[in-house]
């Protein structure tokens, strides 16, 4: 048990580290919200090598963590609407045998965007933040491919050590 | 990669550029004035004919932007995810800018005012 906490916090760190680097790689589009998605990439390993509950508990303390310290109560706010409803997508798809980790990955960086759009749209009660909506399902895509194929080779490389914890 | 990832990510694709073609179309029209709300209020409006710096101070946060040859950018501002300034120049009726630490938008609205007249 001790093991698996002491895991927990590893994964809780790195995804907090993921944030910080992915805010030093510029990637600029014009368009908020557009990124990578790395802190996803340890939210997609933890779901598959420790399970749905762990992954949520550490996506979730991620968020609070990373906008504690970088952002603002507004940032948490419409980061944890994006990564309830990717989490939960994630959860779905995943006990689905007809969707692979890609799959899983994909539905994850979209349907962060989704969430967060749609809590940023309520905040500033302005429905054209929906145009966003497009360039950002695009994007999610190819990122969250990315993220899907990275995920499925690392996976098989540290399932090994999870379990022995 | 499986076949129901496949169908995903095509739909998904499918619909993120039918989105993206649809809003290009919507917003062809050059704008003519930009209009700031905060909190949902509009706060003020700017005809966008004239060029012109503008610093605003509301709530205690500072946001600066400019309006040159018809085009909006945030060029400052004192929020911590700094997308706002990082966000293209607008110009196009519908296109905003959004603050959202600051609950801020800027929003290009109308034709120009002497268009107007002239319907």
């Amino acid at each position: 048990m001790s093991k698996k906490v002491a895991m927990a916090g590893m994964f809780t760190a790195l995804a907090m580290i993921f944030s910080y680097v992915e805010v030093l790689i510029p990637i600029n589009f014009g368009v908020p919200g557009m990124k990578l998605g790395l802190a996803n990439l340890v939210v997609v390993v933890v779901l598959y090598t420790m399970g749905a509950p762990m992954a949520l508990a550490i996506s979730m303390i991620r968020i609070v963590l990373v906008s504690a310290t970088f952002g603002n109560l507004a940032a948490m706010l419409y980061s944890l609407a994006g990564g309830l409803l990717s989490f939960g997508g994630m959860a779905l798809l995943k006990k689905i045998p007809k969707f692979s980790i890609i799959g899983v990955s994909v539905s994850g960086g979209i349907l962060h965007n989704v969430g967060q759009i749609l809590v940023a749209m309520a905040v500033v009660e302005n429905i054209h933040l929906l145009s966003y909506l497009p360039v950002l399902m695009i994007g999610g895509t190819i990122t969250g491919t990315l993220i899907g194929i990275v995920s499925a080779q690392i996976i098989p490389r540290v399932t090994e050590v999870i379990r022995k914890s | 990669m499986k076949k129901g990832d496949i169908i995903l990510i095509c739909v998904i694709l499918c619909l993120g550029l039918a989105g993206f073609f649809l809003v290009r179309s919507m917003n062809h029209e050059d704008g003519g004035t930009l209009t700031v709300t905060v909190d949902g209020q509009v706060y003020e409006t700017y005809d966008l004919d004239e060029d012109q710096e503008v610093s605003l101070d509301v709530d205690g946060w500072h946001n600066h932007f400019q309006i040159k040859d018809g085009v909006v950018s945030m060029t400052e501002a004192d929020c911590p995810d700094q997308y706002c300034v990082k966000h293209s120049a607008i110009t196009k009726v519908n296109e905003t800018i959004i603050c959202l630490p600051h609950k801020m938008v800027l929003e290009i609205t109308g034709g120009s005012q002497e268009r107007d007249i002239d319907g």
